[in-house]
C-alpha cells in the first residue's frame, strides 16, 4: 500500500502528458465557442439585396435542392479579403453556388470592394443592422455556413475559410450534399 | 483633503458598462429586466464578459435582441432560450447543470471528498501509531554505563 503511493506523481504526470499529446494532435481547440446551428435547420433568411435591381434574399434560395455556401463578409474585415480569392475559385472551378451577406457594412462601401475584388456570389444581400447575423449565430465577419439542398446547415466556419477547409470539408460536402 | 477626496471617488466608482444611453428601454421594470438577462449572457467574441460590459458589435446586438424580445412580452427563461438557439448554452455565463456538465459542477465537490478522506484516514493513522516500549532494565543499565564512557 505505501510502495503503491510512490507511483502516483508518476501516474499524475502520466496523465497529463496523455491529455497534453491528445490536445496537440486531435485538433482541439480551446478557443472554440462551437456552433449552435450545425446539422439543424438553416435560421431564417429574408434580407434585401445588396445589388440594385435584384430580387430580395428568401429561405427558397436554401432549399433548392443544391447545396449552398453562405459567407457572410464586410468591406472593412481584413480577413474577409484574405479568403476572398478562396470563393472566387469556389465559384468560378467548382460552381459552387454562394450567397454573400455583407454585415454592418454601406450599399456602397460593399459593393466598391465586390467591384474591387471580384464578385462570387451568386446572391449578395445586406445585413446592416446584424439581425440576421445574430438570427444565424454569428459571432463577426467573416464566417462561412454550408446548407444542404434539404435546407440543414451542414458546416460552420468562424473566420476566414483556408485551403485546407476548403480541399478536406468544404468540396466533400459540396459533393456529398445533394 | 487628498486622501478624502480619493476615498469620495472610490465610493462614488461604479464599474463601468457598455450599455449605450440610446439602448435604454423606457421601461424602468423592462429595462432591469433586461440589465440582469444581460449580465447572464456571455459576449461571445470575448471569451468572459457579460454582453452589458462588452463593447463589441455583436453584443450590442444582442442587447438590442434582448430587449426586443422582452418588449414582446417574452419571459425571461424565453430570452434565454432564444440566446441558446443561436449560440448554445455556451452564450450562458451561468452553465446548466445536465450530462455534459457534470464534471464541471460536481469535480470540485468530488476532489474535496476524497483528498479530505484521505487526509482524514492519514491523520487517523497517525494516532493510531503506539510510542516505543520503555526500555528494560537491562538496556537501561547499557545505557547508563556507555552514556559514562
Amino acid at each position: 500500500m505505501r510502495r503503491a503511493l510512490f507511483i502516483l506523481p508518476l501516474l499524475t504526470l502520466a496523465l497529463m502528458a496523455g491529455f497534453f499529446a491528445w490536445s496537440l494532435t486531435s485538433g482541439r481547440d480551446p478557443a472554440s465557442i462551437g456552433s449552435a446551428v450545425v446539422g439543424r435547420p438553416a435560421p431564417k433568411l429574408d434580407l434585401a439585396a445588396l445589388r440594385d435591381g435584384e430580387p430580395a434574399l428568401t429561405d427558397a434560395l436554401l432549399k433548392s435542392g443544391k447545396p449552398v455556401l453562405v459567407n457572410f463578409f464586410a468591406s472593412w474585415c481584413t480577413p474577409c479579403l484574405a479568403e476572398h480569392p478562396l470563393f472566387t475559385r469556389l465559384a468560378e472551378r467548382d460552381g459552387a453556388t454562394i450567397i454573400g451577406i455583407a454585415w454592418k457594412n454601406k450599399r456602397a462601401d460593399a459593393l466598391q470592394w465586390l467591384k474591387r475584388l471580384g464578385d462570387p456570389f451568386k446572391y449578395a444581400g445586406l445585413d446592416l443592422e446584424g439581425r440576421t447575423g445574430l438570427d444565424w449565430g454569428l459571432s463577426g465577419v467573416p464566417e462561412t455556413y454550408l446548407v444542404d439542398g434539404q435546407g440543414m446547415v451542414r458546416l460552420h466556419f468562424r473566420g476566414p475559410i483556408t485551403e485546407r477547409d476548403l480541399n478536406e470539408r468544404i468540396l466533400p460536402a459540396l459533393k456529398g450534399a445533394k | 483633503m487628498r486622501i478624502a477626496l480619493a476615498l469620495l471617488l472610490l465610493v462614488f466608482a461604479f464599474p463601468a458598462f457598455a450599455v449605450d444611453p440610446s439602448e435604454v428601454l423606457p421601461d424602468p421594470a423592462l429595462e432591469s429586466r433586461a440589465r440582469e438577462i444581460g449580465r447572464s449572457l456571455r459576449c461571445v467574441v470575448c471569451q468572459n464578459q457579460s454582453i452589458d460590459d462588452s463593447n463589441a458589435e455583436v453584443a450590442r446586438d444582442m442587447r438590442r435582441a434582448v430587449r426586443e424580445r422582452l418588449v414582446a412580452g417574452d419571459k425571461d427563461a424565453a430570452v434565454f432560450d432564444f440566446m441558446v438557439a443561436r449560440y448554445g448554452d455556451y452564450v450562458l455565463l451561468n452553465p446548466p447543470f445536465k450530462a455534459r456538465t457534470l464534471l464541471l459542477w460536481l469535480g470540485g465537490p468530488l476532489v474535496l471528498l476524497v483528498a479530505g478522506g484521505a487526509l482524514l484516514i492519514a491523520a487517523r493513522r497517525r494516532k493510531a501509531i503506539v510510542p516505543p516500549r520503555p526500555l528494560s532494565d537491562e538496556e537501561q543499565r547499557r545505557l547508563d554505563s556507555l552514556l559514562k564512557e
